[in-house]
């Protein structure tokens, strides 16, 4: 889809402006439905637009993004626009910088037509923990669009972005575009900077694209990838446009690996094991070899994603205290009588949401003296395993490939009462995130519920740094 | 099984105001998932050992030296102060 865009804005069959006009036309008419949008920046996008055409028109050369309309997770920053992670916490915070990931989409003269809605700071899997609003499922408007980037993911299958930038710590990419009928990627670890983005867990959070294709989720995957000093996690990639390595159609040296597990567990859908089925014969037919494999270890990766993601929640958001920035009870001047640490436990308790209370205090407790050898350093270790095995297995194969998510869209409510239950709903991307691995959903077909079709996504993951493989079998896949 | 009073000891260490009622709903959630993690027991981890960087990285170390944050950086940053006295931050007193 980017690549025609561009073409028709090179050969100025169309211009930015008409182009992001459109998307806002589209998102009056449809999102005061879907409520993927928490905020939006009409002038500032069209100005944008404007400018892109100016240079078209100059017959300046303009990059493969110039003028292309985006959309972009509200816990991503950009300068002088509001970002609230879906935290009431951060309700009238301005960002006072760009995080890397935008000064890069920046240089590629992007156009940000708003910021999407998540669960509060990305922890959830349905966006019914936003502090603002739930986003419907565009396919069945009762039931929801997945989560954290449910906003992202649900504004590309709308046509209410041209593309998505989304974040991912446990499947926040992966199984909102399962979801909602989408491509969407986690990069490696370490590909892409992490600076801008509101930390949740930062040994698993990476930024990646939402996508209507593997190869536009390529083609953002370059622009914003690579090392970056202001995020020493970051790593130094080899320069590639992945865009540009797809179509490799022989896919005969390929190998991949199917875990027995992953059919194994009782939480799968049927309609989805059929789909993952076909989706292997197709491989099959396309020339891969597709192997039965094992991952024993794979059974202790939600417990350990839900001992080890919960003690960096609860450091990271203990910046969220009424003092620096965000919403505090200091403003409220109700009691005249606070001390400081008054402001700390009411700010706190007034403006952080239960989901987001519940895992600082797992984390906290986790953490705490006499708990800490018994959950996170256990937690770390099974981590080693979980990451040894993946290491194992990537010397035989090159791609393992699963279900994204165990179920389609669940109705909205249906899960909210149970937080165990909703965490399931992570049980095939963590492990992901856990061994640092890229991994990708793409759509894989639908099942027909309620007279609705509810798109299912197949989720390949692959070695570290390896998203060449990994895109390109998306991409062959898509394309057969 | 988390009694109330511990949950009310952690929401002290975390900073978090929680009224009674919370803190019973947050025993049986947070009992709930530290139940669920328990399943890691079963894990034999005798000769591994914690995982330090996921990718390997290791004293990944920069340049010490000050970028200057532009002025609209440092004004947007000072304005997102919840109490402030000319360009400082206003807290309340300790004690």
């Amino acid at each position: 889809m980017i690549r025609e865009l561009h073409k028709k804005l090179i050969n100025q069959e169309i211009t930015s402006e008409q182009l992001t006009s459109d998307y806002f036309d589209s998102i009056e008419k449809r999102d005061p439905q879907i409520e993927a949008y928490i905020s939006l920046n009409k002038e500032f996008a069209l100005d944008k637009a404007r400018a892109v055409d100016g240079k078209i028109k100059n017959g300046e050369e303009v990059d493969l993004l110039a003028g292309i309309p985006c959309s972009i997770k509200d816990n991503i920053c950009i300068e002088g626009l509001p970002v609230t992670a879906g935290s009431k916490i951060l309700e009238n915070f301005v960002a006072p910088y760009d995080a890397t990931v935008i000064e890069k989409l920046k240089k590629c003269d992007a156009v940000f037509l708003g910021k999407t809605n998540l669960d509060e700071f990305a922890m959830g899997s349905s966006t019914e923990n936003s502090a603002y609003q739930t986003t419907k499922n565009p396919h069945d408007i009762s039931r929801v669009p997945g989560g954290s980037s449910g906003g992202g993911a649900a504004a590309v299958a709308a046509g209410m972005c041209a593309f998505a930038l989304g974040s991912d710590t446990g499947g926040s990419i992966r199984q909102p575009a399962s979801l909602c009928g989408i491509v969407g990627l986690k990069p490696t670890y370490g590909a892409v900077s992490r600076y801008g983005l509101i930390a949740m867990a930062s040994s698993f959070d990476q930024i990646g694209p939402l996508a209507k294709s593997a190869e536009d989720a390529a083609i953002v995957f370059s622009k914003i990838s690579g090392r970056d000093r202001l995020d020493s996690t970051s790593m130094n990639m080899a320069e590639k446009k992945y865009e540009d390595l797809l179509g490799g159609a022989d896919i005969s040296n390929l190998k991949i690996g199917v875990p027995k597990e992953y059919f194994s567990e009782g939480g799968l859908d049927g309609g989805v094991k059929n789909l993952v089925e076909k989706a292997i014969e197709k491989y099959e037919k396309l020339g891969a070899r597709v192997v039965e494999m094992s991952l024993p270890s794979g059974d202790y990766a939600l417990a350990t994603y839900y001992i080890i993601m919960p003690c960096e929640v609860s450091s990271n958001l203990a910046r969220f205290d009424g003092i620096r920035f965000g919403q505090s009870v200091e403003k409220e001047k109700t009691e005249d009588n606070l001390v400081l640490s008054d402001i700390y436990f009411k700010s706190r308790a007034k403006y952080l949401g239960r989901e987001v209370k519940r895992r600082i205090m797992l984390g906290t407790y986790a953490l705490s003296a006499g708990y800490y050898d018994q959950y996170y350093k256990k937690a770390q270790k099974t981590r080693s395993l979980i990451k040894k095995e993946f290491e194992e297995a990537f010397k035989k194969i090159d791609l393992i490939l699963g279900p994204t998510a165990p179920t389609p869209a669940f109705k909205i409510g249906e899960k909210t009462e149970n937080p165990l239950e909703m965490y399931l709903a992570d049980i095939y991307t963590v492990t992901a995130n856990i061994a640092g691995i890229p991994a990708i959903s793409i759509p894989a077909g639908s099942v027909r519920i309620e007279d609705k079709e509810l798109p299912v996504g197949l989720q390949l993951m692959g070695k570290w740094f390896d998203e060449e493989t990994l895109l390109n079998a998306a991409h062959v896949f898509e394309n057969s | 099984m988390l009694s109330k009073s511990e949950v009310q000891k952690i929401a002290n260490l975390a900073r978090i105001e929680i009224t009674g009622e919370e803190a019973e709903k947050y025993s049986r959630e947070l009992s709930d998932i530290l139940g669920f993690v328990e399943k890691l027991n079963e894990a034999d981890t005798e000769k591994v050992e914690p995982i330090s960087h996921i990718t390997g990285a290791k004293n990944v170390t920069r340049e010490d030296k000050v970028i200057e944050a532009s002025d609209e950086t440092k004004e947007r940053m000072i304005n997102n102060f919840p109490e402030k006295k000319d360009r400082f931050d206003k807290v309340k007193a300790v004690f």
